[in-house]
């Protein structure tokens, strides 16, 4: 267990190593290269670190106070499938600030804040204690305000003001919300409230908590009456930081802290939660196509996709999970890469603009190369992971009498597809304009980021054979599906 | 009767938020709500007649349990505090730099974005 | 502006000779606050209010060169991250001392029981939490004081200050 510690601690650290550092070192080159060498290394040791521990479940009590006194650590199926995705992702944004960062001038801010975020996820996923879920929700959602306003022109300040007003509205009612389940219950242990939850009766108090919580983490999820701080939010930031905010953020502060606490916490039915799955994923979609701008057109989707993630949970049925949270890791790999490709155009091209782009598999293969592979994964192109978590998913709704609800899914999938279609002709098909002949590919760790995650792409599609399904998936599935039974986690 | 006015606190600053057109009032909007959720944070470990829970030498230790507030609330009120202060902070500066760019605090006028 | 030049140098004679005499007194009532906390109301984050409130208040009364002498900024940012990594590195010793992560492996006695050193770790948190927030109000307030507003022309503007 006491690898999960460093998951918390190594970040944690890291971040402030780099911020003394940025303190103490005048020359601003060395400031630079040292703190990219800390935080690859960090970012490198954690995805070590996260991808070895599957099957490690338990809880640890810090400081060696027993559980309801102190506070724990636990991680079980479900978290240690959250923190692989999460620190893999982060790895490969970090390699990819490496040289995309250059041209921003703080470099080492970035990395203290990115850090911070990445802390704020894992402690997330550990946090086995309520308030604690809240203080590491408020530190990666913290960090993520200055990073999308990181660039301070006027559009990323904009963008960051939303996004912390929403933000700050959601924090506060799941602090609401906890301080309801702490007078009601008076521990604040999720393990402790799971079992009190589920001898006592629903009292409108605990409704109304739970409310407070399906809003605020809907908020934070972006599903779709709550989704606008997200199309502004996402694109503005830089495309490393887009690429874990629509990654990983939003699914580790927004889909895991809900469906932890409605599915595992209250045990309630979740059936609600399906026809915004269902809202999302069309509106998304059908937002997404009217865009021209490559990384507004990018955020748009992510609200469809999430939506699809939210129906599959939503529907509670094992097969419906199991498509959900594949659909979830699946997404998190897509999307990423889909980012820090419109970051490579960017850097190169300088403009995010569809309009004045065409034929950029001529000048840089990586980078249309990947991006046809991540466009087919999120379309459910049949040899990537996007087609077989999708798949799941629609059979999932027959399977549990919705038919209705599968019709939707493969409408919002064929619309994405024909969405992505654009985005591949517009920017790397067709003819090159004059002026973009002189640009050269990525740089390398740009290029080696974006082919890692590509190959991603595919290999994960391997997770549907029940071999490899039973050690990364099936845990994750049982996790959520045992409900109250998360609470024998603390022994 | 003292938790429905926590409650209208916390709607007063909702309102603050959802209806003011001036950033620096809807900081002000979060802050209100901040605070109201605190001060409900503080009466859930109120007792009445109770002693601050803070154990002397000459003290008995039941006795005192049976005669204190719930320490515990205070503890997360101190940190929810702590990361208001943060939140705020940071919107300030976000503030005061939209005020630089576009010279402004109407967010009717603050609008270079569409969604 | 006139008002520019009298804010850049400070406030009036009484506020400066107050100010001189009290500063020690507030700084001292910090410490005792970050140092009893763990026997008394108080603790790192009110005690390195305390401590930052005194230099906001050289800073408002004599303006910010002579606090810059004091605390630099990157000082401040320095003393900041210190203040955080020797927390981290305390609750990581307990790990690497006694096998528990944030364990409180200084021994204390039942004799030592309401005294200044019966916390064990606890008083170590307490500094570096000082430290920090020390550090972090005074560099949240300083920097948030640098601009300000300048009337050119018949517009408003915002100038930067270094």
């Amino acid at each position: 267990m006491e690898r999960y510690i460093y998951l918390i601690l190594l970040p944690l650290g890291g971040a402030f190593i780099i911020a003394a550092l940025n303190a103490a070192v005048k020359s601003r080159d060395t400031r630079d290269i040292t703190s990219d060498i800390i935080a690859n290394l960090i970012t490198l040791a954690m995805a070590g670190i996260a991808l070895t521990s599957f099957g490690i479940n338990g809880s640890y009590s810090v400081g060696g106070w027993p559980v309801p006194l102190g506070i724990n650590i636990a991680a079980d199926g479900f978290s240690i499938l959250m923190l692989a995705t999460v620190n893999t992702i982060a790895f490969c944004a970090t390699l990819y600030s490496i040289n995309y960062m250059d041209q921003y001038t703080s470099k080492s801010h970035y990395y203290s804040l990115f850090l911070l975020m990445l802390t704020g996820m894992n402690g997330v996923l550990l946090s086995g204690d309520l308030f604690n879920l809240f203080v590491f929700i408020e530190i990666a959602s913290i960090s993520s305000y200055a990073l999308v306003g990181f660039g301070t022109e006027a559009e990323e300040l904009e963008a960051s003001f939303k996004y912390m007003v929403m933000g700050g509205i959601a924090s506060t009612f799941i602090l609401l919300a906890v301080a309801i389940l702490y007078s009601s219950f008076g521990v604040l242990n999720m393990a402790n409230i799971s079992q009190a939850i589920s001898v006592s009766s629903q009292t409108p108090l605990l409704k109304f908590s739970l409310f407070l919580f399906i809003a605020a983490f809907s908020i934070k999820a972006a599903i779709i009456p709550f989704h606008a701080w997200l199309p502004d939010a996402h694109p503005a930031a830089p495309a490393p930081v887009s690429a874990m905010l629509s990654g990983v953020l939003i699914k580790t502060l927004g889909i895991y802290a809900m469906t932890r606490i409605i599915m595992n916490i209250f045990a309630a039915d979740v059936s609600i939660l399906a026809p915004l799955g269902i809202i999302s994923i069309m509106l998304g979609v059908l937002l997404a196509l009217g865009q021209t701008d490559m990384k507004r057109l990018f955020a748009y989707h992510s609200v469809s996709q999430v939506g699809y993630i939210i129906l599959g949970i939503s529907l509670g049925t094992p097969l419906g999970i199991l498509g959900g949270l594949f659909h979830l890791v699946n997404h998190s790999i897509f999307k990423s890469l889909l980012f820090l490709n419109s970051g490579a155009v960017a850097y190169r091209l300088g403009t995010r603009e569809l309009n004045e782009m065409g034929g950029l598999n001529k000048v840089m293969p990586i980078t249309g190369g990947t991006s046809f592979i991540a466009s087919l994964s999120i379309a459910g192109m049949p040899p990537f992971n996007g087609f077989f978590s999708k798949l799941i998913i629609i059979l999932a709704c027959v399977q549990s009498g919705h038919p209705g609800f599968a019709l939707w899914a493969v409408a919002g999938s064929i619309l994405t597809l024909s969405s992505f279609m654009k985005v591949q002709k517009f920017a790397f098909f067709g003819k090159l304009a004059e002026k973009h002949k002189q640009i050269k590919e990525a740089p390398l760790m740009m290029s080696i980021s974006v082919v890692i995650l590509a190959v991603l792409c595919i290999a994960t599609s391997l997770l549907v054979l029940p071999k490899v399904k039973n050690i990364v998936l099936q845990p994750a599935v049982d996790a959520v599906l045992s409900g109250a039974g998360y609470a024998k986690i603390i022994r | 009767m003292i938790y429905v006015m926590c409650l209208a606190l916390f709607v007063v600053g909702l309102y603050g938020i959802c209806c003011k057109k001036n950033l620096i009032k809807i900081i002000l909007g979060f802050i209100i709500m901040d605070y109201a959720v605190n001060l409900f944070i503080i009466l859930i470990g109120y007792r009445k007649n109770g002693i601050a829970p803070i154990l002397d030498k000459t003290m008995d230790v039941n006795k005192f349990a049976l005669s204190s507030v719930d320490p515990m609330p205070q503890a997360i009120v101190l940190t929810a505090i702590v990361i208001g202060l943060a939140v705020t902070a940071l919107m300030v500066a976000v503030c005061v730099r939209i005020y630089e760019r576009y010279g402004t605090f109407d967010i009717t006028k603050i609008r270079k974005l569409k969604g | 502006m006139n008002d520019e030049k009298n804010i850049s140098s400070g406030m009036s004679e009484v506020v400066k000779t107050v100010c001189n005499i009290v500063e020690g007194f507030i700084f001292v009532f910090g410490c005792y606050i970050v140092l009893y906390g763990q026997l008394s109301p108080g603790g790192g984050f009110a005690g390195g209010v305390i401590l930052a409130a005194v230099f906001i208040l050289i800073m408002l009364a004599f303006g910010k060169e002579r606090v810059l002498k004091i605390m630099p900024r990157k000082r401040g940012a320095f003393i900041e991250a210190l203040g955080a990594l020797s927390f981290l590195a305390v609750a990581w010793a307990g790990l690497y001392v006694s096998g528990i992560f944030f364990k409180n492996f200084i021994p204390t006695t039942a004799a030592s029981h309401f005294k200044l050193m019966s916390g064990g770790t606890i008083l170590i948190y307490n500094i570096a939490i000082a430290l920090k927030v020390m550090a972090g109000l005074f560099l949240v307030f300083f920097v948030l004081s640098i601009t300000r507003v300048i009337l050119e022309g018949d517009k408003l503007k915002m100038v930067k200050k270094q």
